[in-house]
């Protein structure tokens, strides 16, 4: 595994702590009635975010899922805009049009959360060739998700990342749910990485849990993409720590199952791993604290910015490609 | 002026395009060695580079999707479906990604991106080979639809598309691939959301497109032997619809007969007299007609394929009945149009 020093450790440990208090607060607010809608926490899966996006550089893509939140922060979108846009605000990253699923931007290099499971990875391998079409350097990090292992599109862009080079690292967040629908239900193989070897790619397996080891996994699936050797398979195991969405209760995640992965908690182990580094208890409180003001600040501008104008949204329907039919 | 055949029109604007900006290319199957199954793409990969004519496996959601991708990052891709009816393959690219990124995404980002395909009846090619799909997509808010009906319009309407911002689904026509007409010799586009009156007259509205364009200007040389003049409208694109160029004609005309060569039933020909039911009821002395392919899946006989979609007969039957034609010319159209 790559070393990594205390500095980007801290990093690391401040971005899965944003994530783990934006989803805790925005089910917070789901539940006071300002989120309308589905909301896809990322409560537990935070490692592989964490630890795949640190990995890469500001000018790298990613193409997200429908469980997005913490792959755009991750990447740099501010928990603000984040907050408003779920609130479904004007002063959101998609101006109250996109909510949850659909959070994108051109500057931050997130080409889109999702939300049809395995709809985006066309994102990511289109955005690939062009990557290559233009002779750059950058990567593309395409998150999906076991349930997106049993969808054509997954194997379709698998195939044509591989065929062609493309440099996309397939970073297969394995919860073992489907919704509802164990894993052991949806496929025959025992690593989901093992079907990278019927396209021509690489796969392993590694405890997604765990950020340090997420990043150092993304060593050599970067190096081939950056040397034009093309694509690559990373399944990082994890486990929701709840349902499939905010109101799904989740009782049929095996209490044994679940007790053991929460006790593996990305954010317990990248403390843990702080500790090691010699990072004191009052440096890691003030990341607390500086944590907990910023996602008071986003919940205070989520409430405090305005909704989208009807108005202005008729005008811009008047305006576009439908005038004519209307 | 030089007479050209359709697909070499397509062909000279996908060229003229690849060689004006680089970030043009063009994806599908058998597009590159073998120059496409109509030949549209033919000579390309010689002139451009296997990184700029790319071969697919048959793998449609895959390569739509990633024309999204693609464009979405800024290049300008064309992808080909060799039948419309291979493009449900990839519906949710279409429908979910490619036409609502630039909506969901408020705004940031936006999808360049053409997919040339081509539908329609005529070459005994049974039930997947043959429909006309348009309507689907038609429904879709985000996405632009072309049909251009002659050489002239193939090449101007695709490097429209090209220059684009958003989704367009061009659709071509089997039937029309080896079809002649007049093409400019100097650069030139046509832009998208303009119809083109391609025969002026006094008498009745013909609101058509694609194939169905060639059959309504035969249908109106003959209804001008009898003395009936038919104004034929070419819509050459859906989406955006030119509705003021149909209007103005209907309130000259005071008669409309839509003729598509899809099924009736959720057809864009249904739009078009509901539009001119809505906004120029006043202008009309008769009811509108729509002639239309039959409620059936396109058979493999030829003949019952050329049963199945409207001919000319059928366009002059609901002509002469919108002009107050007896009532077997009616009750024929009605048979005709399912």
């Amino acid at each position: 595994m790559s070393e990594i020093g205390p500095q980007l450790l801290e990093q690391m440990y401040e971005t899965t702590a944003t994530i783990r208090r934006f989803e805790q607060r925005a089910i917070e607010q789901y539940r006071l009635g300002q989120i309308r809608g589905y909301l896809h926490p990322y409560l537990g899966q935070e490692g592989i975010a964490v630890g795949s996006i640190a990995a890469i550089e500001p000018d790298d893509y990613i193409v997200s899922t429908h469980r997005g939140h913490g792959h755009a922060i991750a990447k740099g979108h501010d928990p603000r805009l984040m907050m408003a846009e779920l609130f479904g605000k004007e002063t959101g990253y998609c101006h109250g049009r996109g909510g949850s699923m659909h959070v994108a931007s051109r500057a931050i290099r997130n080409l889109g959360a999702n939300g049809v499971v395995a709809g985006g990875l066309g994102i990511a391998t289109g955005s690939a060739l062009a990557i290559k079409q233009r002779a750059g350097s950058e990567v593309v990090v395409a998150f999906c998700s076991d349930g997106a292992s049993a969808n054509g599109m997954w194997h379709e862009s698998m195939n044509l990342a591989a065929i062609w080079d493309l440099p996309v690292i397939f970073v297969l967040e394995n919860n073992q749910y489907a919704v509802s629908t164990p894993i052991r239900d949806s496929a025959r193989v025992e690593h989901l990485s093992t079907r990278a070897a019927g396209y021509g790619m690489p796969g392993v397996t590694v405890d997604g849990n765990d950020a340090a080891i997420v990043y150092g996994a993304m060593q050599e699936p970067l190096r081939r993409a950056r040397a034009g050797e093309g694509p690559s398979l990373l399944e990082c195991m994890t486990f929701r720590h709840g349902g499939h969405h905010v109101n799904d209760p989740g009782l049929y995640l095996p209490a044994e199952q679940l007790a053991h992965w929460k006790a593996r908690d990305p954010l317990v182990l990248l403390r843990e791993r702080l500790t090691r580094a010699g990072v004191g208890e009052a440096e890691i409180a003030a990341i607390d604290e500086r944590v907990e003001q910023l996602l008071e600040e986003a919940v205070e501008f989520a409430t405090a910015s305005d909704n989208p104008s009807i108005d202005e949204f008729r005008a811009e329907i008047a305006a576009g490609e439908l005038a004519f039919v209307s | 002026m030089a007479r050209m055949k359709y697909r070499d029109a397509l062909r000279a604007a996908l060229q003229e395009e690849m060689a004006a900006d680089e970030r043009v290319f063009c994806v599908g199957e058998g597009i590159g060695e073998r120059g496409g199954s109509y030949k549209v793409t033919d000579g390309l990969l010689a002139e451009f580079g296997r990184g700029r004519v790319i071969d697919t496996p048959l793998s449609e959601a895959g390569f739509v999707g990633l024309g999204v991708g693609a464009a979405i990052a800024g290049q300008r891709p064309v992808v080909e479906i060799l039948f419309i009816d291979f493009l449900l393959q990839a519906m949710d690219q279409v429908v979910n990604q490619a036409a609502k990124y630039r909506f969901m995404s408020g705004g940031e980002g936006r999808v360049p991106l053409v997919i040339r395909t081509q539908g329609g009846a005529g070459n005994s090619l049974a039930g997947q080979h043959s429909q006309s799909l348009e309507a689907l997509y038609y429904h879709i808010p985000g996405l632009k639809v072309v049909m251009p009906s002659t050489p002239r319009d193939a090449k101007g309407l695709l490097k429209a598309s090209i220059r684009d911002e958003d989704p367009v689904v061009f659709i071509e026509h089997k039937l029309l691939y080896m079809t002649e007409g007049e093409v400019p010799d100097e650069p030139y586009e046509i832009p998208l959301g303009r119809a083109e009156i391609k025969r002026a007259g006094h008498d009745v509205t013909l609101v058509t497109w694609s194939h169905m364009v060639l059959k309504s200007l035969e249908a109106a040389d003959k209804l001008a032997e009898e003395g009936i003049d038919v104004e034929v409208i070419d819509l050459r694109t859906l989406v955006p619809m030119d509705v003021p160029c149909i209007l103005e004609s209907v309130r000259r005309t005071g008669r409309l007969v839509v003729a598509q060569e899809a099924i009736k039933r959720g057809g864009v020909g249904s739009d078009v007299a509901a539009i001119v039911a809505e906004q120029a009821f006043d202008s009309l002395r008769a009811p509108i007609i729509r002639v239309a392919g039959m409620n059936t899946v396109i058979p493999f006989n030829l003949a019952l394929e050329k049963s199945a979609v409207p001919q000319v007969a059928d366009i002059i039957t609901g002509v002469r009945a919108v002009m107050g034609g007896s009532v077997d010319d009616q009750s024929r159209t009605a048979v005709a149009a399912g």
